[in-house]
């Protein structure tokens, strides 16, 4: 303390007008009309986040322990939970997701209506996680697209209350004017696929240990 | 009020001073009783049983293939025997080259109170055919599905063999092979352009429904699939 040195250049004002556009951090008393209605949008969005657990495996246990009374989902606006993509905004996919289990999943997705969110639940769901073999998808964002990866296996409910709090930022900061925002994710009519393939191919390669687990012939 | 049904007593059939049974202590590994049912065996199929084996207290009869059937067929008909619950059919295959691959049937005499474990052993590079065991246990058909799923293994007699854990369209091959590599044959972005492929309602048979009665209240376009008999393994 009491030192002078120089000005850092990356510690400037904390929110120049520029850097308040990208971040959407507008302050409250802003006078723009249509960020006060965007403010006032997502308010009531983030605050209702209705959401739908696709659970398959141990984490859907844990997402269950989330919504009973210890951790009480419900806080968050969740109270309601959506059994039917229908009548969903927020899709949690909890559990490892078999290839078989592939184009289930992206119906489902595709039958929630916008706006629609994804959270995809513990390490099985986020990258395949420990089952890295024939029949077990390596990443859901492979199928869907995703907005928050809870990380864990399982995840506890603290991580996935956190996760929920980061999306509910993530819709904070929505911007209708942003045109693209609820665009729908196109697959490739020929292959189904909306990442080019050698995208897939060079983030599901095996790394770390399980390089050594391929019990390839004999 | 009458009824066909006869509740099957676990050691009903034993004799009447048989102790209940205890959790058995310091089985030898190799040198136990056998079952009854292995000199039983020996006897009516007396070409046909190759070796009897106790491992653990359990007994293992190898038994030639093509007499398989007969012989379990045997072991569920006979008053003597009764071994009226298949537990589970599944196979081995070892690491060795030249070791065989073994099929496994898993029998059990719930009024007997006896354990059976049948094996068959099909040389590496024979045809991966064993008869179906589904007219003496209806069990049989999921867990030979299964059986084929995983190891290739044809259930001749079976009524409707096909995949039943991985799709049907399932191309890369019999996963618990020992030539299956453990991520499959295709990359990665191939098998989820596969996997994505697949019609997820489109995968019954009229054999797997058995739903004559609820026919006429499916919806119209899975009648008339059913109707030309399409199946999506083919």
């Amino acid at each position: 303390m009491g030192l002078s040195r120089p000005e850092d250049p990356d510690e400037g004002p904390a929110a120049t007008p520029e850097r308040a556009e990208i971040t959407g951090d507008v302050p409250w008393t802003t006078t723009r009309l249509d960020h006060l209605l965007d403010q006032f949008v997502n308010w009531g969005r983030k605050n209702s986040l209705w959401p739908m657990p696709f659970g398959t495996a141990c984490c859907a246990i844990e997402f269950m322990a989330t919504a009973a009374s210890k951790f009480d989902l419900a806080r968050f606006g969740m109270e309601r939970q959506a059994f039917s993509p229908r009548q969903a905004d927020l899709l949690i996919c909890a559990g490892r997701v078999p290839f078989k289990l592939a184009p289930v999943l992206r119906r489902i997705w595709q039958q929630m209506p916008q706006p629609k969110w994804c959270i995809s639940m513990g390490a099985c769901a986020s990258s395949g996680g420990m089952f890295d073999n024939y029949a077990v998808v390596q990443g859901i964002d492979s199928i869907i697209p995703v907005d928050v990866y809870v990380p864990g296996c399982p995840p506890r409910p603290e991580g996935l209350l956190y996760g929920i709090l980061m999306l509910q930022k993530k819709v904070e900061r929505e911007r209708m004017a942003d045109k693209t925002l609820r665009t729908e994710m196109e697959a490739d009519p020929k292959s189904q696929l909306y990442i080019p393939p050698s995208v897939i191919d060079e983030v599901s390669e095996p790394f770390g240990n399980s390089i050594h687990q391929t019990r390839s012939g004999l | 009020m009458s009824s066909g049904f006869t509740p099957v007593v676990p050691g009903g059939a034993s004799p009447a001073n048989t102790a209940a049974p205890a959790s058995p202590k310091g089985i030898p590994h190799r040198s136990g009783p056998a079952n009854p049912s292995a000199q039983a065996l020996q006897q009516h199929f007396a070409g046909s049983v190759k070796r009897v084996e106790v491992v653990w207290g359990e007994t293992n009869i190898i038994v030639d293939p093509p007499r398989v059937h007969d012989v379990i067929r045997w072991l569920h008909d006979d008053p003597s025997q009764r071994y009226d619950y298949l537990s589970d059919v599944t196979a081995v295959e070892f690491r060795d080259l030249e070791r065989p691959i073994e099929v496994v049937w898993h029998l059990r005499s719930l009024p007997y109170r006896r354990f059976l474990r049948i094996k068959v052993l099909i040389e590496k590079g024979a045809t991966l055919e064993v008869p179906s065991v589904w007219d003496v246990y209806k069990a049989a058909d999921w867990m030979e599905r299964e059986c084929y799923d995983m190891f290739g293994i044809r259930f001749v007699g079976h009524p409707d063999l096909r995949r039943i854990l991985m799709w049907e369209q399932y191309r890369e091959g019999y996963p618990l092979r020992k030539d299956f590599p453990l991520r499959g044959r295709f990359s990665r972005s191939e098998q989820l352009r596969q996997a994505l492929a697949i019609n997820p309602e489109a995968r019954y048979s009229m054999e797997e429904l058995t739903i004559a009665d609820a026919f006429e209240d499916l919806p119209a376009d899975m009648k008339r699939r059913l109707n030309t008999g399409e199946k999506t393994g083919e």
